[in-house]
């Protein structure tokens, strides 16, 4: 039986970017806020100091910083006529663990979505036709566009210094910046960062083949930067220890270097670490959350009373504790019936290895940050046509080579290198200074299908005894279709940079939870214009428990061709202005149903 | 013109107890100036219970050189705190040392500090501590060798180092100056941190602010002197330290952190700009630069090998640091202070620096107490307090060896 | 005079494990960031003496394969000589040779490919017992020789044997190369401080500056060979003076 703590006004499930976000927002409303987190707290200088954060056994293949996968893990299979498995050990994405989530081992690719993407299916459908699109593809528009999340992009962008060249500035193409992405009301907080060799080759080759290429915008920030909250950050050192890492020099944009120093300076904040949300608690009428079950770090299960619940754990997580809360009604894929679980995607990445000569080309790889980079957007989202391809959707692509980690980068040998023994161990001496391979070049966008989604497992069960997630997932023809066509533009770009040799590594299916693309999982519990067709309304409020807000990437009903986070970290202030404006004064539906 | 308005708040601000003396304990105005004086004088930091429980109510275990120490219970309770105390009995305590009783009290109640406090001011406090909650509460006894365990020892103490007797403003300074030296000598008790003790553990004449080890820490100089002093530091530098902890030079960290937290952050800009002209005007210790260890030098050279390796990141290659992040080690005076106490503690344990509400961020240095051995440490500090135009005695790794141990100890 | 030891002060406030009848067991984090001074601590340098898991035997057979896979050369050691075969001993005596971290609740069915690996074996056991058949085949193949005494070529040919699967050790064909190769691969790249990688000699190989944290200066110095020899977290040649 759980005891009861005192109530509070919010209880926040998960510290992340959005349970930070959403907390600091609401205790700027005076409200009592409690966040509950399942990892520990970590910092800085305490937990990846400059001492030894450099070390890629212990953070990038032992994963020092992720969640144990003994502690929770989830089941796989790539259609319904498998059985699913246990994913024992991470592979095809990262699950953060602790304060900062996500936010302390991203790259921090800082991206914002395209117009179109957030109005994808009817913009699509009046562009090509309904028959265009597969038949058993879900896609949806979100509900919320690109103009009404404009002014919390730039939120979060300021929020985290981000650095980079604007290329739209109210509807006026800025030279050296993007030209394809929406109007920004403002430029980026802070300059570019500089470009190391092979990705500034790349920008040349990209030009020169009349593409317009800019600098990837980057949460590690190229100059030193106090953000609205007075926080302070660091300029990047190019260390190269990025993504999987915490950085040590408070120059990643992470809830550590931006918001939590101000957010736990509240008096009126609380957070609790290592303790792990069970359930959300409704009442009689299951309309209402009434609070959160979690168990403490020695198993004691407590209840924490609170009226407003916002769910901010990663998207997984997210939709596993709705099923476990009975909160809507689970996704059914031979029917189409149900919210919770649908329109779960990942993405399509791709990449190509470009082989230089050594004694001419010398890149330091190892002279990097996690979002450095020079790309292009000629063929993301529908910025081209797509008419004679017979697919839709698109990705950014670039020399986004964001480390020169040997472990990591190693993989990439000339083709027909043997995986031992002296000649291999030739090959990796000759190519690791004149080698390009950016693991996410490619950077592809991965739309719903009826098959694709998430439910309970029937047999593999989490320490608590309760039924493990099961994915079902695999690729289908748009998107194989989508990655060769783009890793073929990719892999002309890196021959116009002089390269010897170029092996283009498209996505191929089966969907495989081994090969790591990104840690970008999406949907379950999707924004959606009514009911039916999705778990949460346009301000991320659960259509079924309207004192409950669902954060996050959970929320996207399909993944377009960027990096997630600006797009996450923008709708959790787009949701949190709508509960301060909004809820706070009339608590109920935002959206009639 | 602005300068004339400033000292005519610090006029102002001087004599505002005097217009209130007299009115009784419901006076909103004079408990909310007996509040404000109780911050700049950090009562709470040392008379606040450990753990929280009840603000004001003693019991805090302070160690001195000579023994330990148990800050009173200072809340309204009759019987454990202050609340039977007469007015005249609270005034003599804090600018005699005389408790109520009739008993001395130990220095480490910096009232060499406070008797230069006028009555008014005073009076304000009490006003205010009347207001808080009383506790019963049972501070505790002291811990001191024979013969400090007898009070009646200080009457002695006092006769040799004791000047009782309020600030006197200097004539021919501005008002600000004398506001400033008001707080600076007498209910901010800078010199109790700060001032070069004797034996007896009472201020060096002649050595005002001139640096301090204290608690394991070094407290640097804070008069004009440069480098050791704050000569590179601006007014403007001095009153965004004391206002947010951070400036462009460092991060109060430590103790001083602590004061930041409790104190100097909530005083007024008029007040910090006080200190901040009368710390300018004092000529310390002087301007002597010593000469700065060759490159050359052995120490000198694995200093600059683990400097790049483990410094370089953040303070980066040329020891400017990142403004109000990390801390410039470049024309750093507690980088050049003669004595490296605080240099070593925060190389080997790490520190967090403070967070105010204008400056939230409190970074932190990290440990490298498991990284760096005796003589790495020792030439790092070398190397830092001899470049880029710093100039200060080399770092012993026996120092070094000291420090740690008295960390490992502590920290069990 | 002194002041109370305000260290311990500032260092508690912000964490607190708090114990009360109403409240949870676990950290509350409140009133500003916390300081927990060593949380994590730095690893600790591997002493190369002696092995941790591996019985003399099964050390020998591991070092002889080790210093097959990535062989010696005039200018860079091979697995057995950077330490490879000490890399490995430690890490499967540790939590990565007891899959400490994995989801290891059964039922363990084989999948597919795409599923991932399924075995029950955590590393440590999966080596003994594949070293075990290992050292069985080749006394039954090659007159009661261990591998270890066996010829380079012999060597290399049951190495491309486990590669293929032909020789299969009793696990799934080919899972025993994959493990041993990984975490060869891992020991010859992995920082010093963990027992391989010996003199940073893997990364002189390459020209990877290890774990330097600082390369300012070089982001603008474009196709410029950078000079300086690696560090590794416990191993800075220029520190010695």
């Amino acid at each position: 039986m759980a005891r009861k703590l005192p109530p509070k006004d919010v209880v926040i499930i998960g510290l992340g970017w959005t349970g930070s976000i959403l907390a600091h927002e609401l205790a700027q409303e005076g409200l009592e806020v409690v966040a509950i987190e399942r990892g520990p707290w970590r910092d800085t200088a305490t937990d990846f100091s400059p001492a030894f954060a450099q070390d890629e056994l212990r953070y990038r293949l032992r994963h020092e910083l992720f969640l144990r996968p003994a502690q929770m893990s989830l089941t796989f299979r790539n259609n319904r006529d498998q059985t699913a498995l246990p994913v024992r050990d991470w592979g095809a994405f990262m699950l953060g663990n602790g304060v900062g989530g996500g936010g302390l081992h991203w790259n921090a690719e800082t991206w914002r979505f395209l117009p179109t993407d957030f109005t994808l299916k009817s913009h699509l459908v009046q562009r090509y036709g309904q028959k265009f699109l597969p038949d058993d593809m879900t896609i949806q528009d979100w509900g919320v566009t690109y103009g009404e999340l404009e002014p919390h992009y730039d939120r979060f962008e300021y929020l985290c210094g981000t650095s980079g060249q604007a290329g739209n500035l109210k509807g006026t193409i800025q030279a050296g910046g993007n030209p394809f992405e929406g109007p920004r009301s403002r430029p980026y907080p802070t300059p570019a960062q500089k470009q190391p060799f092979a990705h500034t080759l790349f920008g040349k080759g990209a030009a020169d083949l009349g593409y317009k290429p800019f600098p990837q915008p980057s949460g590690n920030l190229s100059q030193a930067y106090t953000n609205p909250l007075g926080v302070e950050m660091g300029r990047c050192t190019y260390c190269g220890f990025c993504e999987w890492f915490g950085c040590a020099n408070y120059s990643k944009a992470s809830p550590q270097t931006t918001i939590l120093p101000a957010l736990l300076r509240q008096p009126n904040f609380t957070a609790r670490t290592e303790c792990e949300a069970t359930k959300i608690l409704l009442d009689k009428s299951g309309k209402r959350a009434t609070g959160v079950l979690f168990v403490d770090s020695s198993g004691a299960e407590w209840e924490q009373p609170a009226e407003l619940v916002i769910l901010a754990a990663f998207q997984l997580f997210n939709v596993q504790l709705l099923m476990l809360s009975g909160i809507g009604q689970r996704y059914d894929p031979l029917t189409g019936e149900g919210q919770i679980g649908r329109n779960f995607s990942h993405q399509t990445v791709s990449a190509a290895m470009a082989f230089f000569d050594k004694k001419k080309f010398n890149f330091n790889p190892f002279v990097a940050s996690g979002a450095i980079g020079m790309c292009i957007d000629e063929f993301n989202g529908d910025n081209f046509d797509h008419g004679p391809h017979g697919f839709v959707g698109g990705g950014y692509m670039g020399n986004v080579q964001s480390n020169g980690r040997p472990l990591e980068t190693m993989t990439a040998l000339p083709p027909g290198t043997p995986q031992w023994g002296a000649k291999w161990k030739e090959a990796v001496r000759d190519t690791y200074l004149s080698t390009i391979y950016a693991g996410s070049g490619v950077h592809g966008s991965c739309y719903t299908y009826k098959t694709n989604y998430l439910d309970f497992d029937p047999t593999y069960k989490d320490r608590f005894g309760r039924p493990l997630l099961r994915m079902t997932m695999d690729f289908h023809d748009n998107e194989l279709k989508m990655s060769a066509f783009l890793t073929d533009r990719y892999a002309e770009i890196f021959k116009a940079m002089g390269a010897q040799q170029v092996v283009k590594k498209p996505r191929k299916g089966p969907y495989d939870i081994t090969q790591y693309q990104t840690s970008h999982l999406c949907g379950g519990a999707i924004m959606s214009a009514t009911p039916k067709d999705g778990a949460v309304n346009r301000y991320l409020q659960s259509w079924d428990v309207p004192n409950l807000f669902v954060q996050g990437a959970s929320g996207f009903p399909q993944n377009a061709g960027y990096n997630p986070t600006g797009t996450v970290g923008a709708l959790a202030f787009w949701s949190a202005g709508a509960i301060r404006s909004q809820y706070l004064k009339h608590p109920g539906p935002l959206v009639d149903a | 013109m602005r300068k004339i308005a400033v000292a005519l708040i610090a006029i102002l601000a001087l004599g505002a107890g005097a217009a209130h003396a007299g009115s009784d304990g419901q006076d909103f105005t004079r408990i909310e100036h007996g509040r404000y004086l109780a911050t700049v004088g950090d009562c709470a930091g040392c008379h606040d219970e450990p753990g929280g429980a009840h603000p004001l109510a003693g019991g805090m275990k302070i160690e001195t050189p000579f023994g330990t120490i148990t800050a009173s219970n200072i809340t309204p309770d009759k019987d454990t705190g202050i609340g039977a105390w007469s007015d005249d009995e609270f005034v003599r305590a804090l600018t005699h040392g005389i408790r109520r009783d009739g008993a001395h009290l130990y220095p480490a109640m910096p009232y060499p500090y406070y008797t230069k406090v006028n009555r008014d001011d005073l009076l304000a406090i009490r006003a205010y501590l009347s207001t808080v909650p009383p506790a019963r509460h049972e501070a505790g006894g002291d811990d001191l060798p024979f013969p400090l365990d007898k009070r009646s020892a200080m009457a002695a103490w006092n006769k040799m180092y004791f000047t009782p007797g309020e600030f006197r403003p200097t004539a021919g300074k501005s008002a600000e100056w004398n506001r400033g030296g008001y707080l600076v000598e007498g209910l901010a008790h800078c010199g109790a941190c700060h001032t070069p003790k004797n034996l007896a553990g009472a201020d060096k004449s002649g050595e005002t602010l001139q640096g301090n080890p204290v608690q394991g820490w070094f407290a640097p100089e804070v008069t004009d002197a440069s480098p050791k002093g704050l000569g590179a530091w601006s007014a403007e530098d001095i009153v965004a330290y004391l206002k947010t902890g951070h400036n462009k030079f460092t991060a109060a960290t430590g103790p001083m952190g602590d004061v930041v937290n409790r104190s100097t952050s909530k005083m007024t800009d008029a007040d910090l700009h006080a200190i901040a002209t009368y710390l300018k005007d004092q000529p310390g210790s002087g301007d002597k630069q010593p000469t700065a260890i060759a490159a050359s030098d052995p120490a000198m050279k694995t200093g600059a090998a683990v400097y790049a390796d483990e410094c370089a990141a953040c303070h980066t290659a040329h020891g400017t640091g990142s403004p109000r992040l990390f801390p410039s080690l470049a024309g750093s005076a507690s980088v050049q202070s003669d004595d490296p106490t605080s240099l070593i503690r925060v190389v080997l344990a790490g520190t967090r620096s403070v967070g105010t509400k204008a400056a939230p961020t409190s970074p932190a240095m990290p440990s490298f107490g498991a990284t760096l051995d005796d003589r790495e440490a020792a030439a790092v500090l070398t190397y830092i307090r001899n470049s880029w135009g710093n100039a200060a005695p080399a770092v012993d790794a026996a120092k070094i060896h000291d420090i740690r141990k008295s960390l490992t100890q502590h920290s069990g | 005079m002194a002041r109370p030891n305000r260290r311990k002060v500032l260092s508690a406030m912000g964490l607190a494990l708090a114990a009360s009848p109403l409240s949870a067991r676990a950290a509350v984090i409140e009133g500003g960031m916390p300081w927990t001074p060593d949380r994590t601590q730095p690893p600790q340098p591997v002493d190369p003496k002696g092995w941790r898991y591996f019985t003399q035997e099964e050390a020998e057979a591991v070092e002889a394969l080790v210093d097959r896979l990535i062989p010696p050369d005039p200018e860079t050691p091979g697995g057995k000589d950077i330490g490879c075969a000490v890399f490995i001993d430690r890490q499967v005596a540790g939590p990565y040779g007891s899959a400490e971290a994995l989801y290891m609740s059964g039922p363990f069915h084989d999948g597919t490919k795409q599923q991932g690996p399924q075995a029950h074996d955590p590393p440590a056991l999966h080596y003994r017992k594949a070293l075990a058949a290992l050292d069985k085949y080749c006394r039954g193949s090659f007159g009661d020789k261990p591998f270890a005494a066996l010829s380079d070529q012999q060597k290399d040919q049951i190495i491309a044997d486990l590669e293929s699967g032909k020789v299969p050790l009793g696990a799934k064909p080919g899972s025993f190369f994959k493990q041993v190769l990984k975490d060869t691969q891992q020991g010859f790249f992995a920082d010093p401080v963990y027992g391989g990688n010996r003199d940073m000699a893997a990364w002189k190989m390459i020209g990877f500056p290890g774990a330097r944290y600082d390369y300012t200066d070089w982001v603008d110095r474009h196709n410029e060979r950078y000079p300086h020899p690696p560090i590794g977290i416990a191993d800075h040649p220029d520190w010695k003076g």
